[in-house]
């Protein structure tokens, strides 16, 4: 069961992957990552990560993109036109791309004969309790430090996004 | 073995999808298709995180995410607010059209 | 004793009339100069009566200059009775030098200027003389090589005379090197430069060191007392004013290096190599520039020409072991010459600057007293009897037979040149008709009062008989009396005036006669035997264009210059290639870092850092 579940949803979300990468308007390729970030969310579970998996489908789906579609909606700027080009990235790009996940896949299938087995139910330590009592515990600073940046964040965006004072 | 994934089956998907990312952060020219291959790269991250934490049976690559939820979050505003004034300044959104940072 | 009074006092001179003189009158500046020298003069004579005997070396050692290593070199004076000699010629003769020049620079510019140097040449002299070590010995021979520079080059705004001074100071440069070498030498070998010490473990050094030695410090001695190769700047020192002439360049600095030689006899007497190479430079040079002055037309190139000769005839002296002779010589030169100087001074300025003897003439009546004087003077250097020259040159001669006698014969001869160019001088000078056009006037009592005292020191200085005085100080030489070679000696003197009496008085024709007879060997004479030309091709210009062509153009500017600025072009060669990486383009920068990652997670996965 955990098998079907893991090939499904992996398999939507690397076919989502490839439309975000692919597709021409950036429009669609937002969409795309919500379909991904989706699949994501169903993998975080299986992994016994309950409240992470809340928290991308609300966080992340739920705000993040919709704020990217909000963007692209105001400027709506039409697709990609073919204008531009690198050099670097038009050479090398590829052959480092192919390097790049050679070495992932590589280091990742060392371990394959003698990894542990996944299974719904395999790990009970992500429940919202365990993760709050962490976070408020072990890691309160960081904590802490992150509510700041966010609120710098928003004064940030507010900043650079207002209309000029005439 | 039925009902049971390998847990390299998730690195693999995160490897792959941390490579669709950089490919699309590579190869495509419009900033806000730039940025959301950043995300993806992000997500890939994430994954890799969660992953370990069940491998060690810990928390902590849960708090991991958890944090780079947060700070991604802050990212994409404050970095959509920047493409909004490129856009208002300089009319493109074509990366390869920003290049005054030439020699 | 205070011996440092006696060089201090003519130091103070110089300072105050270098640092006020421009403000001071003309008498101020006088009493400073003046008194200072004569100030000195009294101050040796009080010293020496003091000191009595004289039979010991007194000593008085005021610091320890140097202390490094092995060397300890103090500022040490001494006296014995060959530094009592020196100091009474140095002072003496130059206290009367001094008071002429009042007379002589009256109407000069840099009055103040001329004074104060020439106290800083009596300080740097009586350095020289006082000196314990050789150290303290150089510094007043590198000192009175200066002032030396600064007195010819005196008329600064003509450039031969500054070209003078410069081409006294350079061929100096290059005696004081063989100097230098020698003192290094010495030091080596007997740690120490003082004299005592030097000459007390001399006998026992190895013989063929001390030639090496001996014959560095003559290479020394010929730069600084123009000996035969590094005569060529003293004629071109002429000049400089006239009483520079006399004081420096006749009576004092240039027996600077006579002095040194004696003062080495114990080195040189245990190297006899290092003996006869000053004996044979000192004949060759007194007889070439002999040959020189008979044909010269400047009444002060003739008289730089006989210095040149009767230095070599000093150095003949102490060549043969005749240290006392050289030195006797060398006190009466320095009366007779430095009249003969003043005198042509005194005869320059009556007719307001003309020097070729071609244009005088006839002066006999016209400054009686002028031709006085010179006419003594003349006969001290030409050897008439009696006379102070005649006195010193024969002890040289006797010597110089007894070690070698064809040095004495080829010494006769020159003495016979030597009284046949000076009574040309002084028969083309005072004789005959006047061939001028300015206006002869008799010199005033301060330029001729000093000329009468010279005078008569030259016609009686004679009998001042220092080679017994330096008896006790110098090895005895056992050259004896001979009536017969004195009498040769006299008669070749008395011939050279004899001759030139016809050639410039009773048949004024014959001295063009006989140039266009011998037109060859009278052209090689007239032009010094090209000697100055041939040192300009073969040394001077090899090394300016050498200097210029390769060592600046080539080694400097093409060389070095050219490494540095290549390194700088390089630099920025490389930084333009490295410019190129700035793209500005985002995609390719975020290529070079998916690559570099790439690079690292290999050198890890190689390196065997992932697990």
């Amino acid at each position: 069961m955990d098998l079907i579940l893991f090939l499904v949803f992996a398999g939507l979300a690397v076919v989502a992957a490839i439309n975000v990468v692919v597709q021409r308007h950036p429009i669609s390729s937002a969409v795309s990552l919500i379909a991904v970030m989706g699949s994501l969310a169903v993998l975080y579970l299986l992994l016994g990560a309950e409240f992470i998996a809340a928290a991308q489908v609300i966080v992340y789906a739920g705000a993040i993109m919709v704020l990217f579609v909000f963007v692209i909606m105001l400027l709506n700027a039409g697709g990609e036109t073919k204008a531009g080009r690198s050099f670097v990235a038009s050479l090398l790009g590829v052959p480092v791309l192919f390097a790049l996940l050679a070495m992932l896949a590589y280091s990742t299938a060392r371990i394959y004969p003698r990894d542990p087995e996944v299974h719904f139910g395999g790990f009970r330590g992500g429940t919202a309790e365990a993760v709050g009592r962490a976070l408020f515990t072990t890691y309160l600073l960081p904590f802490e430090i992150t509510s700041i940046l966010i609120l710098i964040a928003i004064v940030g965006a507010i900043v650079l996004a207002r209309k000029e004072l005439e | 073995m039925m009902g049971h994934v390998p847990l390299s089956w998730f690195l693999m998907l995160s490897a792959v999808l941390f490579s669709l990312g950089v490919a699309g952060f590579i190869f495509r020219r419009n900033i806000i298709t730039m940025f959301m291959s950043i995300e993806l790269i992000l997500n890939a991250v994430n994954l890799t995180f969660i992953t370990f934490a069940y491998q060690r049976q810990q928390v902590a690559g849960h708090l991991f995410a958890f944090f780079v939820m947060v700070v991604a979050a802050a990212e994409a505003a404050v970095g959509l607010a920047i493409i909004l004034t490129v856009f208002k300044n300089r009319g493109t959104l074509n990366i390869d059209d920003l290049d005054s940072m030439k020699n | 004793m205070q011996l440092w009074l006696i060089p201090i006092l003519p130091l103070a001179g110089f300072l105050i009339n270098g640092l006020f003189g421009r403000r001071f009158s003309k008498g101020l500046v006088n009493t400073f100069a003046i008194g200072s020298v004569v100030l000195a003069f009294l101050w040796v004579l009080k010293t020496l009566f003091g000191l009595g005997g004289m039979n010991a070396v007194y000593t008085e050692h005021y610091f320890t200059w140097i202390q490094s290593g092995a060397l300890t070199v103090g500022f040490d004076f001494s006296v014995d009775r060959l530094t009592a000699v020196m100091l009474l010629v140095v002072t003496g003769v130059g206290s009367l030098i001094h008071i002429y020049a009042i007379g002589y620079m009256a109407h000069e510019g840099g009055y103040y200027r001329f004074f104060a140097f020439l106290n800083l040449f009596m300080f740097f002299m009586l350095t020289l003389v006082l000196a314990a070590n050789y150290l303290v010995l150089f510094v007043g021979w590198e000192g009175v090589g200066l002032c030396s520079y600064l007195l010819i080059g005196f008329y600064f705004d003509k450039k031969f005379a500054t070209d003078a001074g410069n081409k006294a100071f350079i061929v100096n440069r290059i005696g004081d090197f063989g100097f230098s070498l020698a003192m290094f030498l010495i030091f080596r070998q007997f740690g120490s430069l003082d004299f005592a010490h030097v000459f007390a473990q001399a006998p026992a050094a190895p013989v063929g060191l001390l030639t090496l030695i001996g014959v560095l410090l003559m290479f020394g001695a010929c730069g600084k007392s123009a000996q035969i190769p590094l005569y060529v700047w003293l004629p071109d020192a002429m000049a400089g004013p006239t009483p520079v002439s006399a004081l420096i360049h006749a009576a004092t600095m240039v027996t600077a290096g006579v002095y040194m030689t004696a003062r080495s006899w114990v080195i040189y007497t245990h190297a006899p190599i290092a003996m006869d190479v000053i004996a044979y430079i000192g004949i060759a040079t007194a007889l070439v520039a002999a040959t020189i002055g008979l044909a010269q037309n400047d009444i002060k190139k003739v008289f730089a020409y006989s210095t040149v000769s009767q230095l070599g005839y000093m150095f003949v002296g102490v060549g043969c072991g005749a240290f006392s002779a050289g030195i006797y010589h060398l006190m009466t030169h320095a009366f007779f010459k430095a009249l003969l100087f003043l005198g042509a001074g005194a005869v320059i300025h009556s007719l307001s600057g003309e020097q070729d003897m071609r244009k005088m003439g006839g002066l006999r009546d016209k400054i009686p007293w002028t031709f006085g004087v010179m006419a003594c003077a003349s006969l001290a250097i030409a050897g008439f009897p009696l006379t102070s020259g005649a006195m010193s040159k024969e002890a040289i001669l006797l010597a110089a037979n007894h070690h070698a006698p064809w040095i004495y014969w080829v010494g006769v001869f020159t003495a016979g040149m030597t009284a046949f160019y000076v009574f040309r001088a002084l028969f083309m000078t005072f004789f005959g008709k006047y061939r001028g056009e300015a206006h002869p006037h008799e010199s005033p009592p301060v330029m001729i009062v000093p000329l009468v005292i010279l005078a008569l020191l030259s016609l009686g200085g004679g009998f001042i008989k220092v080679p017994d005085f330096l008896r006790s100080v110098f090895p005895a030489v056992e050259a004896p009396e001979s009536g017969a070679l004195t009498a040769v000696a006299i008669a070749a003197g008395l011939l050279g005036i004899a001759l030139a009496y016809l050639m410039y008085v009773y048949k004024p024709g014959l001295p063009d006669a006989v140039a266009n007879g011998a037109k060859g060997l009278y052209t090689l004479v007239y032009n010094k035997y090209f000697v100055d030309e041939i040192y300009d091709a073969a040394v001077v210009t090899p090394l300016v264009e050498g200097s210029r062509v390769v060592l600046w153009k080539g080694v400097d500017a093409g060389l070095i210059d050219g490494a540095v600025n290549g390194i700088g072009a390089r630099a920025k060669g490389i930084g333009q290639v490295l410019r190129l990486a700035q793209s500005g383009n985002t995609r390719s920068y975020a290529t070079w870092v998916a690559f570099g990652s790439v690079l690292l997670i290999f050198l890890m996965a190689v390196l065997g850092g992932l697990r």
